[in-house]
């Protein structure tokens, strides 16, 4: 299993990335693989504010339903309301257009303590 | 160590992402479960259903065993028919849904995996308490068998077993294909689709499904592989029951609705129980649901009336017919009726839900 370099991940499998001040959070293919066909996907309101580690959504498959969490806390700037319509885009690209929220980070330095790409890797198993 | 059926090495090849289901080691999917039920409802599919249980029984009380024990009167059976029904304890409750079949000399029980060695316990038990005298044979390990399901099945696969075409609905017939490869075929399945199940010797297995169903691969095939996922999400559709989910040991047949696969005019085990619960009205109800929203409500969640809790979930998916969120749930009698709205709790959220009839689909004829 291969996964982008260009971010950092939680054991629960999601990635973070940064884009200038802002966080991008998302789920990665190992993730959607496991869930299979994706068919809602429930985000926070813009203007919430989260804590590390806490839950800010959730994530249903025909097979399961599973939390959403955050490695970085901070302010909701912007969700992805395309995933509302085409859920299924979890599945298909789940690193790019596939993302869920926007976060403006309390203490950007909460990314440096999340797993690097090869650590998510190990942790998963693959 | 998880048991292999004989097709196996097929589901490798086609790449099966497989799974633990009753201590066999069975595909869950092979691309997609959506991509796989549209498959079936469009097309056909082919599933491995070797896990199920497959229990012959001959000799002199077999009949009188099987209608003690089998909400069916077999005796009314003929041969070449197939009967759905249930095996009762004392009290009414189940302890199997299974298909019998009447064939010349012997007849067939297929019991669902997770309960096979429950039933051939069960079996021991009545044999042994009321002194009949009848052969089993647990073919389970000894054969494969597949269902192939979809509008397209009958019209692909006629050319190959003529017998096929002329069979009627809950009818089988036992041949011999190519000269060669044993096999018994009935037009049964679990999917809310036309099709068959074929039941042939392990060994010949995997060479006659290859014969059967030629090339997968083509994104055009008539014919593609699926996995339990869709069949789940296929036989729920169809309104149709998995055990462990709405059926169990504490929940009998009148309650989930199917009191048309049990005939209270002869002697069974359960009867007298199943009696009483049909004279005084079953205190709860399968029913189905039909979710405001795409949020699926899963097995466990509650079913709420006014803020009263009456019932829980059986069974959900998001519907890929239907694009809407389904399920199947026990509610107390009172809230039965189609059109009364209730509400799933999900996590806290009470989100709306209308009962509606069942099955949620229903195929052209």
């Amino acid at each position: 299993m291969s996964v982008p370099t260009d971010r950092k991940y939680l054991k629960s499998h999601e990635w973070h990335k940064r884009v200038g001040d802002v966080v991008v959070i998302g789920i990665t293919q190992f993730a959607a693989d496991e869930l299979t066909d994706v068919t809602y996907v429930s985000l926070p309101k813009i203007g919430t504010k989260l804590n590390a580690n806490e839950r800010f959504g959730e994530i249903e498959s025909v097979k399961a339903t599973s939390d959403l969490y955050t490695g970085v806390g901070g302010e909701v700037l912007e969700i992805n309301d395309a995933l509302n319509h085409n859920p299924a885009t979890v599945n298909t690209d789940p690193f790019e257009a596939g993302w869920m929220i926007k976060l403006q980070p309390t203490n950007p330095g909460d990314l440096d303590a999340l797993l690097d790409p090869a650590a998510y890797v190990k942790s998963s198993g693959h | 160590m998880l048991k292999r059926t004989p097709f196996h090495a097929f589901h490798t090849t086609c790449g099966g992402r497989m799974v633990d289901f009753a201590g066999w080691e069975m595909p869950i999917m092979y691309r997609s479960i959506v991509d796989e039920h549209v498959q079936t409802r469009n097309s056909g599919s082919i599933f491995d259903v070797s896990h199920m249980g497959r229990l012959y029984f001959s000799g002199k009380d077999a009949i009188a065993f099987l209608n003690a024990v089998f909400t069916r009167d077999v005796e009314k059976m003929k041969v070449g028919q197939c009967r759905y029904g249930f095996i009762c304890n004392d009290a009414g409750g189940i302890l199997d849904d299974v298909i019998v079949s009447r064939d010349k000399k012997q007849w067939l029980m297929v019991v669902n995996a997770s309960n096979r060695e429950k039933i051939v316990a069960h079996i021991h038990k009545v044999r042994h308490d009321r002194d009949y005298d009848f052969d089993l044979s647990d073919q389970t390990e000894a054969t494969g068998m597949i269902a192939l399901q979809g509008p397209k099945v009958i019209e692909r696969i006629g050319g190959h077993l003529e017998a096929v075409a002329n069979l009627k609905r809950y009818e089988f017939v036992s041949d011999t294909f190519m000269m060669l490869i044993k096999y018994t075929v009935s037009r049964t399945g679990y999917t809310g689709e036309d099709g068959v199940e074929l039941i042939l010797p392990a060994k010949m297995a995997a060479t006659a499904m290859k014969m059967l169903a030629g090339k997968f691969d083509r994104p055009d095939a008539t014919l593609k592989p699926a996995g339990l996922g869709a069949r789940d999400t296929l036989r729920l559709e169809a309104g149709m029951p998995l055990y462990g989910h709405e059926l169990s040991e504490t929940i009998d047949p009148i309650s989930a609705g199917l009191g048309w696969a049990v005939d209270l005019t002869k002697e069974f085990i359960g009867a007298a129980a199943l009696k009483k619960i049909v004279a005084e009205g079953p205190k709860r109800k399968l029913i189905g649901l039909e979710l405001q929203g795409r949020r699926i409500a899963r097995q466990g969640t509650p079913i709420v009336k006014d803020g009263q809790v009456i019932g829980e979930v059986t069974s959900g998916t998001l519907s890929p017919t239907l694009q809407k969120s389904i399920a199947m749930a026990y509610v107390d009698a009172a809230f039965a009726a189609e059109g009364t709205t209730l509400a799933a709790d999900l996590r806290g959220d009470h989100n709306p839900a209308v009962v509606v009839k069942l099955p949620f689909y229903k195929r052209e004829k």
